[in-house]
């Protein structure tokens, strides 16, 4: 995807990180977009947002994102200024959400990967280097359309640049 | 090899056929919106600088999440979609008509074979009339406004085989948690789940919605029974305009099956703080419990009130519980005033609250206090849930949760059946 290099910090959570985690309910009847970063993962690490620095990179086990459909959830992430979030597997929501935003969200086994570690991600071929453990972990390649979504900053662009769907 | 009724309802609105592990652009038949994610959608929709939705009388919109509006805030993301609405003539739920989902079911609005999406996940609820459908995102949201389409990749199917029938105090809900509890939270991720079997052919349309509801939870796209001539029933007292209903093929290919026998389960009870920590009824009794919640898209509906009330007749909620009712739609709280539902649930010490999705997604109304455990008729129980992350949630059916509210403590149901 265009030469596209992240180099940041990883946060490291569990399994099943649910939406309600990453936005609980409560915060997410506003329009005001950046007042959603402030508590991003409050319900399970009230610090989160203060520890936080842009560039950073949200690691999770499988499963990341299940419960609602809130879009509220990949656009908190992405308000912060994390530049991606990696995880051994997606909930089916989450995912869309994500790219349909610009958010990358990446597969890729996360179990060599400990908070704090220092990442490099290339996304264009599609390799994570953990620069602290000296380890490259491949990421699982992305249906064609969510890269050309993605590609394209998102599915509002992708759209407003081709009016519909096109066949890949 | 013939298809599954998913790959068939996929195929008939893609114009060709399409199996499983496919990637394609359907047309959707039906798209709804409520108060939390709608005026996302219409921001995105914004965006595109049209002046026209693709068809308005393919769109719902429901005032729901925060109903009646808990602040000014709110009351101006209400405003936003019912003036959305107007302009654009989609169809419009205003506050107190119910639960979205509830209301796209009880109106005939979703139909067997059709493609119906909605931005919250729960949408999923509406395979129980045979139509497959899901929950998405504000932004997929405006890409359907925009151009009535979706794209997708065609989900695997699991099928889950229910046999017999249940013993007095089991319900829908037991079943779905107990499934739930076997398949845990990722355990269909991308998958649709098909409910069949006996005790399918004999539960309520009420009792499918329970469990189609509640496939989300174990991260199906869908769950779907599939249409017989109960739905049909339903159907066609609810809604005039023609439809295709689909079944799966003698031959579909089915990624995996599951049986259960529905004699061998007893209740059902999630423990905090996932859905998928279920355990027998037996192994919860006696946990204190502060606040009691009836409703929700799960299990919201007259039945539902009915078996709750039918155990609290002639008696107490417990002086230190509180019981929040919280009717899934207008017409299920007319017809529970009307059955005599309402009077022995608030004789019996209940608080009736406005038909919607009322404490559950922790926006406004009943938020529990810190320490305090809450038992619910919902589907979810994740910390921070009904709005404190400092109390604890179980999950269990509208009579466990009744029989709860009398004791004060978890509490099984059976003992209650008269």
């Amino acid at each position: 995807m265009n030469g596209f290099l992240l180099k940041g910090r990883a946060h490291k959570f569990g399994d099943d990180i649910n939406t309600d985690y990453i936005i609980a309910g409560k915060y997410t009847k506003t329009l005001n977009l950046n007042d959603l970063a402030l508590h991003l993962f409050e319900d399970i690490d009230p610090n989160f947002s203060k520890k936080m620095k842009g560039g950073d990179l949200v690691v999770a086990g499988k499963n990341f994102g299940c419960g609602s459909s809130r879009e509220q959830a990949p656009i908190a992430i992405k308000e912060s200024g994390i530049a991606a979030v990696l995880a051994h597997s997606f909930a089916r929501i989450f995912f869309r959400n994500a790219i349909n935003i610009g958010l990358p969200a990446l597969v890729c086994n996360t179990d060599e990967i400990d908070d704090g570690d220092e990442l490099e991600v290339d996304l264009e071929n599609g390799l994570v280097l953990n620069i602290t453990k000296d380890k490259k972990i491949p990421m699982e390649p992305m249906p064609d359309i969510m890269k050309h979504i993605l590609r394209e900053g998102g599915l509002v662009p992708y759209l407003k640049k081709y009016g519909d769907f096109v066949r890949e | 090899m013939g298809g599954t009724i998913v790959e068939k309802i996929i195929s008939s609105h893609v114009g060709e056929e399409v199996k499983a592990g496919d990637f394609c652009v359907v047309t959707v038949d039906m798209l709804m919106c409520h108060d939390a994610t709608g005026p996302l959608t219409i921001k995105a929709f914004n965006e595109f600088e049209r002046e026209n939705v693709w068809d308005p009388q393919r769109v719902t919109f429901v005032l729901d999440h925060a109903a009646p509006s808990p602040n000014e805030r709110v009351s101006g993301l209400h405003d936003m979609l019912r003036s959305f609405a107007k302009e654009q003539g989609i169809r419009f739920f205003d506050v107190g008509e119910g639960i979205c989902h509830q209301l796209m079911l009880e109106k005939g609005l979703v139909l067997p074979g059709d493609i119906a999406l909605g931005t919250d996940s729960h949408t999923c609820t509406y395979g129980a009339v045979g139509a497959l459908s899901f929950g998405i995102g504000s932004t997929d949201a405006s890409g359907v406004l925009l151009t009535g389409k979706l794209w997708l990749k065609v989900p695997y199917t699991m099928k889950i085989i229910v046999s017999n029938s249940f013993k007095p105090g089991v319900y829908p809900k037991d079943l779905m948690l107990n499934v739930i509890g076997i398949l845990k939270a990722d355990g269909a991720d991308y998958l649709c789940l098909e409910f069949s079997g006996s005790c399918i052919d004999e539960m309520s349309m009420g009792g499918r919605m329970t469990l189609c509801n509640m496939a989300i939870e174990a991260g199906a796209k869908g769950g779907i029974v599939p249409p017989d001539e109960k739905t049909l029933e339903w159907v066609r007292c609810r809604s005039s305009r023609s439809f295709t209903p689909q079944i799966s093929d003698k031959d579909a290919y089915f990624i995996d099956v599951l049986h259960i026998d529905a004699a061998g389960l007893e209740p059902q009870v999630a423990f905090p703080h996932a859905v998928d920590n279920v355990h027998p009824v037996s192994e919860a009794t006696g946990i204190p419990v502060q606040q009691v919640f009836l409703g929700t898209c799960t299990n919201g509906r007259l039945e539902d009130l009915r078996e709750a009330a039918s155990i609290l007749s002639g008696r107490r909620v417990h002086d230190d519980v509180r019981l929040l009712v919280c009717p899934a739609s207008r017409q299920t709280l007319l017809e529970a005033i009307e059955e005599g539902i309402i009077s022995t649930l608030l004789e019996a010490g209940a608080t009736v609250i406005p038909p919607g999705c009322g404490p559950c997604p922790g926006t406004h109304l009943g938020v529990p206090g810190g320490g305090e455990n809450v038992i619910s008729t919902a589907n979810r129980n994740f910390k921070g849930r009904m709005g404190n992350n400092k109390s604890n949630i179980y999950l269990a059916s509208p009579a466990t949760c009744a029989a709860s509210a009398i004791e004060g403590k978890i509490a099984d149901p059976r003992k209650y059946l008269s």
